[in-house]
């Protein structure tokens, strides 16, 4: 069982790595649409600290959704999908595996920037490590959610509108924990409560968003 | 009873915009639903009748004939 | 199912009555109950509407504090409730088709969809202008209009996703899982809305009905909510109806139907 998840993960890395170049632009994307916020509301470094965490949040969550078609798209063009539902293996470990290489190469990436790109913003260096800590633990739960849009919107016509209209309600409670998080730590009030219920809505999705994956996968292929 | 007259009724005491607004606007919105649910019930009955025509199960015997539009 | 009863009768004849009331799983006999139905609820909607209108209007003293803008609150708390219920019946409809494989059951939650959505813009609605006199604002980042909204989105989402789908099996099982995986969100989504509002703006903005409402007013919303009950089992029952016949469209009881249906049209 165990090997099938490593296959699976294996394969979708080495996937990842030779299409390096779109995870590229899921990652320049993520810096353009936090560095377009100055140009429209002023670079008064006060205002930027003020939303920072907001903009910081809500850009990674548009990133995530509009590279989350690469999820399942190739293995659904090319028959992989239906093969590996075919196959033995329970179909809730694959899942998994292909969601894990997918925050791997794209949310991971954004967690990694984050910080950095903060600076740009003016936020307070103390929040730093909240805000990575927060996008670490938030952005894994935007690409289960995310992976089980995707899996309904397979090969439907206006997909990526559609998926974008079923997931990004479903993504206000991360946003809103996330953003609350950094901002609760700049402000001084402390950030573990966020934190804590970031990561109940980690384990949570972990536990139901892959089979509800894998039930909405068997319904697209059928 | 509430009201002294049919004006005072209408006025709300100052309110009449936002309260007959809400009214207004809600019963509208169900007037609109079910006339949709009426005129979708009308389309789809022609629609399968013609569907029915187009392929012959209708017992006239048409069988192939060529479906319309 | 492609060979229905010989007897072409729409009528439940004695090879469909069964034992119990599993036999109105079945399309052909609950498309006839579903038209006999639907006029008696739209009926019973339209007295008790009347009648909540007029607890509304005649009988509900005007506000000591909101005066007579609170009368708004008559249809809005009703709509915010049924918005909120239609979801999990919904919902409810979604999980029987996925486990039961009842084809009924996915037409059922997609027929209720589109009411779910109207009532949600009406409380939407009625909030913002009931907003506008009581908090100054049409539109405050209030929890329960917050949630209201992103109730709105998942309708739309369940809907657009439901029509994109040509094919009705796939479509049917997609609709339930998206339903199901919002309903388990609802409770979420709302919770950090809560949480978020009470950390960005106190306590002073909050939908908290006048502490001594009175019982007309109380009574007065009660029958408009079960008017808004009634009309939406009428109007999901005659939305029910096309939707069966378009899918069954290949069986004999369709045709014997339509050709009844032809004669009058």
């Amino acid at each position: 069982m165990l090997s099938t998840f490593l296959a699976v993960l294996r394969r979708d890395l080495l996937l990842a790595w030779r299409g390096r170049a779109d995870v590229m632009v899921t990652l320049a994307f993520f810096v353009i649409v936090v560095c377009l916020f100055p140009f429209g509301v002023g670079a008064e470094p006060n205002q930027l600290r003020a939303i920072a965490p907001g903009v910081l949040w809500v850009a990674a969550l548009l990133a995530c959704l509009l590279s989350l078609h690469r999820l399942f798209a190739q293995d659904y063009a090319d028959g992989t999908l239906e093969q590996l539902l075919l196959s033995s293996e329970p179909a809730v470990l694959w899942v998994l595996a292909k969601i894990l290489a997918f925050w791997l190469t794209t949310g991971l990436p954004v967690v990694a920037v984050a910080p950095g790109l903060a600076l740009v913003l003016d936020l307070e260096q103390g929040a730093l490590p909240v805000l990575a800590v927060s996008l670490a633990l938030g952005t894994p739960i935007l690409a289960l959610l995310g992976a089980v849009g995707a899996a309904l919107t397979l090969g439907v016509r206006g997909g990526g509108m559609l998926l974008a209209l079923l997931i990004l309600p479903l993504f206000v409670p991360v946003l809103i924990f996330g953003a609350g998080a950094v901002e609760a730590e700049a402000s001084g009030t402390g950030a573990l409560a966020h934190l804590l219920l970031l990561g109940g809505g980690l384990a949570g999705a972990l536990a139901l968003a892959p089979m509800a994956c894998a039930a909405a996968l068997r319904i697209s292929t059928d | 009873m509430q009201w002294e007259s049919w004006s005072a009724f209408w006025d709300m005491g100052g309110a009449g915009f936002y309260v007959w607004g809400s009214y207004g606007v809600t019963f509208a919105v169900i007037g609109l639903e079910l006339v949709l649910v009426l005129q979708r019930r009308k389309e789809t009955v022609k629609r399968l009748l013609r569907w029915r025509r187009a392929v012959g199960k209708d017992g006239s015997g048409r069988a192939g004939a060529r479906m319309e539009s | 199912m492609a060979s229905g009863p010989k007897d072409e009768t729409i009528r439940m004849n004695s090879s469909t009555r069964g034992p119990s009331l599993l036999r109105f799983a079945a399309p052909q006999n609950f498309y006839p109950l579903a038209g006999r139905l639907a006029p008696w609820f739209a009926a019973i909607a339209v007295v008790l509407t009347l009648a909540g209108l007029w607890l509304a209007f005649f009988v509900a003293p005007t506000d000591a504090t909101q005066g007579n803008v609170y009368r708004v609150i008559f249809i809005h708390v009703p709509a915010a409730w049924m918005s909120m219920f239609i979801y999990l019946v919904m919902a409810f409809w979604s999980a029987v088709g996925l486990v039961m494989n009842t084809r009924l059951s996915f037409v059922m939650s997609q027929a209720l969809a589109p009411t779910g959505a109207m009532f949600c813009f009406v409380a939407l609605w009625t909030g913002a202008l009931w907003g506008r006199p009581t908090w100054g604002a049409y539109w405050v980042w209030d929890a329960r209009l917050t949630s209201q909204l992103l109730l709105l989105f998942l309708y739309f989402g369940f809907i657009a996703l439901t029509r994109a789908i040509e094919d009705p099996r796939r479509a049917d099982r997609a609709g339930a899982i998206i339903a199901l995986v919002g309903a388990v969100n609802v409770p979420v989504i709302y919770f950090s809305v809560k949480w978020w509002n009470t950390l960005h703006q106190g306590a002073s903005v909050s939908l908290t009905k006048a502490p001594s409402m009175a019982a007309t007013m109380f009574a007065g919303m009660l029958v408009l909510a079960f008017a808004s009950w009634a009309y939406t089992l009428a109007v999901t029952l005659w939305r029910v109806r096309p939707m069966i016949l378009e899918r069954e469209r290949h069986t004999e009881w369709v045709g014997a139907v339509l050709d009844r249906e032809g004669g009058r049209t």
